[in-house]
């Protein structure tokens, strides 16, 4: 073990570890630049991404064709308004390459995401893409404090996903000793963190949850070891479980956002402020719509990410609609940096459930959970149709500070919970206690709900 | 005077329970007494038992929510009316029983019956004169390990 840990290690107490400030990052320089300048960057590269698809991509071509729009028209930032949307619809449609712009000799890797229904959907990456994927997340773990000498274990999926290579090669771009661990196997996970002497991991928050919860059935106290952050993304999660997540570790929990149709993760992350997400605006350009209008709504408004690469020329996407549902902050980040911030992302328009005609983001019952409990417990959602009409169930993993040796302790409980998830939802849920381990645990994003209308119809 | 009461939770369904009682069986840890209560949903084992660290350590290994609760014994005789009696203290003590269950094993020919108090060391003050508490290893002696 390098002699830095070991001096870490003695001060490291059951509290919560300081962050220290770090040096600047040379490769953070990007993340610093004068508005104007980024403005004539983003435009510049604007206008490249749309003469590439324009010629290459027959269905942009078509698009824009049919609204009589010349690549020509886009003469500033703003016009990128004329621009029609791009859909995961459009991603299936030309399902595999329909939406590639550079040839195959220059395409040099392709992931493809798992697409819960039907085929999935495919993404290429030139030599050149690959270095501004790996840029971009060398950025992120820059802006968290990420350095050379920094042990990182990648427990993010590899393979068509995007979440473990992109984190990979994002670490090891930045000079970290990268363990390429995978998701699975939680006990050899927590094994290699004591035993390497991990400082950084990498996963969904969900996952880490879990690595927390083996860790302690081992008899491994994370907040003694010497792991000090986590990367944490590709699903929406809350401040509460960040809370969670950061006390019974003692690792600092930052937030790294990507999607693969874009570039996978590393579009955008937390910096030390841990306020928002910085977009690496000069790669990924950000807009906010009305996801019902489609019309562009201003910095502050609540509304659905559209994202346009504008550095990426095997597939570029050119407002591409995310389904995320956040907003661009207007206040300037404390940590400096000028590239601009979106709000913490708690809702996918694609988890939203409608039942009785109500609109339901899983988060939302997470909120109303955490509002009666300090600990997040383990829980899920389950939707059924009994005679045509639709019930939500959430079924609640007793823990420590659930049980109760009374039996009306453990009722009174979970009435509360239920008149939580009621005032904000609503409509009446019927809350379930279930006994610990007996929800299925995930390896990658957390499956919050089962939807069992269908089968019961 | 006061005793170790492991509770346990259980889902509604067949075989949790036994699921418990075996475990325990099969690591040759003898229970004691025990009780059950019951809501629509679930219920909550609660149990007597010698060696109640080892039974806790080796519940909460196999994933068992366990709560170790302080209860009361008080010795009672075998004759009609010695719970009422014992009952009749409580109330002039203004005493609040949770809940409370017998415990039919031979201490010299009596029994006892074990009490869930809210705050139990202001129960025992007040009533450790008048009614007679068993000691815990008073209570084991004769129950086989």
């Amino acid at each position: 073990m390098r002699p830095a840990l070991k001096n870490k290690k003695l001060t490291q107490g059951t509290i919560m570890k300081p962050t220290k400030a770090v040096p600047m990052n040379p490769i953070s320089a990007m993340d610093f630049i004068p508005q104007e300048q980024l403005h004539s960057l983003q435009l510049a590269r604007l206008r490249e991404m749309v003469d590439l698809a324009y010629a290459n991509v027959p269905l942009f071509k078509a698009r824009l064709d049919e609204r009589s729009i010349k690549p020509d028209d886009i003469q500033k930032l703003e016009d990128i308004r004329l621009l029609p949307f791009t859909v995961k619809a459009d991603l299936r449609d030309t399902y595999p390459f329909g939406l590639f712009a550079s040839p195959m000799k220059d395409i040099v890797r392709l992931h493809a995401s798992s697409g819960t229904t039907g085929k999935p959907i495919v993404v290429a990456y030139t030599r050149q893409d690959l270095d501004v994927w790996s840029t971009a997340v060398a950025r992120a773990l820059a802006a968290v404090g990420v350095h050379e000498g920094d042990i990182a274990q990648i427990s993010y999926g590899y393979g068509l996903f995007t979440g473990g290579l992109g984190a990979h090669s994002g670490f090891e771009k930045i000079g970290a000793t990268v363990i390429p661990a995978s998701g699975g196997n939680t006990e050899r996970q927590v094994m290699l963190m004591k035993d390497f002497g991990v400082t950084c991991v990498a996963c969904t928050p969900s996952y880490f949850l879990h690595m927390i919860e083996t860790a302690e059935k081992m008899g491994v106290d994370m907040r003694e070891l010497p792991v000090r952050l986590g990367i944490f993304g590709a699903e929406p999660w809350t401040e509460a479980m960040r809370s969670q997540i950061e006390k019974k570790s003692g690792i600092k929990a930052y937030d790294i956002y990507g999607l693969s149709e874009i570039v996978g993760p590393g579009v955008g992350c937390s910096c030390l402020e841990q306020e928002g997400l910085h977009i690496f605006e000069d790669f990924f350009y950000p807009e906010i719509i009305d996801p019902a209008t489609g019309e562009v709504l201003p910095d502050g408004t609540e509304g659905e990410l559209v994202l346009t690469t504008l550095a990426k020329h095997a597939m570029p996407m050119i407002r591409y609609r995310t389904r995320d549902i956040t907003s661009i902050m207007t206040s300037k980040c404390a940590c400096g940096r000028t590239i601009r911030r979106i709000s913490k992302i708690g809702r996918r328009s694609d988890d939203m459930f409608i039942i009785r005609g109500v609109n339901v983001f899983p988060t939302q019952i997470e909120t109303a959970i955490m509002s009666v409990e300090s600990v997040l417990p383990v829980y899920q959602i389950i939707l059924t149709r009994d005679h045509g009409l639709d019930n939500i169930e959430v079924d609640i993993e007793v823990n420590e500070t659930i049980f109760h040796d009374r039996v009306s302790a453990i009722e009174d409980i979970r009435h509360t919970i239920s008149h939580a998830i009621e005032r904000i939802l609503g409509i009446r849920v019927f809350v379930k206690m279930c006994a610990p381990n007996s929800i299925p645990r995930s390896e990658g994003k957390a499956k919050r709900v089962i939807d069992r209308r269908n089968l019961n119809a | 005077m006061k005793l170790k009461q492991i509770s346990l939770f259980v889902e509604n369904k067949p075989g949790t329970v036994n699921s418990a009682l075996k475990l325990l069986a099969d690591n040759g840890i003898n229970i004691s007494t025990l009780s059950l209560s019951d809501s629509k949903f679930f219920g909550v084992l609660r149990l007597l038992i010698r060696d109640w660290e080892k039974a806790r350590d080796l519940l909460e290994a196999h994933d068992f929510a366990v709560k170790i609760t302080d209860v009361v014994a008080i010795e009672v005789d075998h004759a009609a009316g010695s719970l009422s009696k014992v009952l009749e203290v409580l109330d002039r003590h203004q005493v609040n029983i949770e809940y409370l269950y017998a415990f039919a094993a031979g201490l010299h020919g009596k029994a006892a019956i074990i009490f869930r108090f809210a705050d139990p060391d202001d129960a025992i003050s007040k009533i450790r004169s008048e009614l007679k508490l068993v000691e815990p290893l008073d209570l084991f002696r004769e129950i086989p390990n």
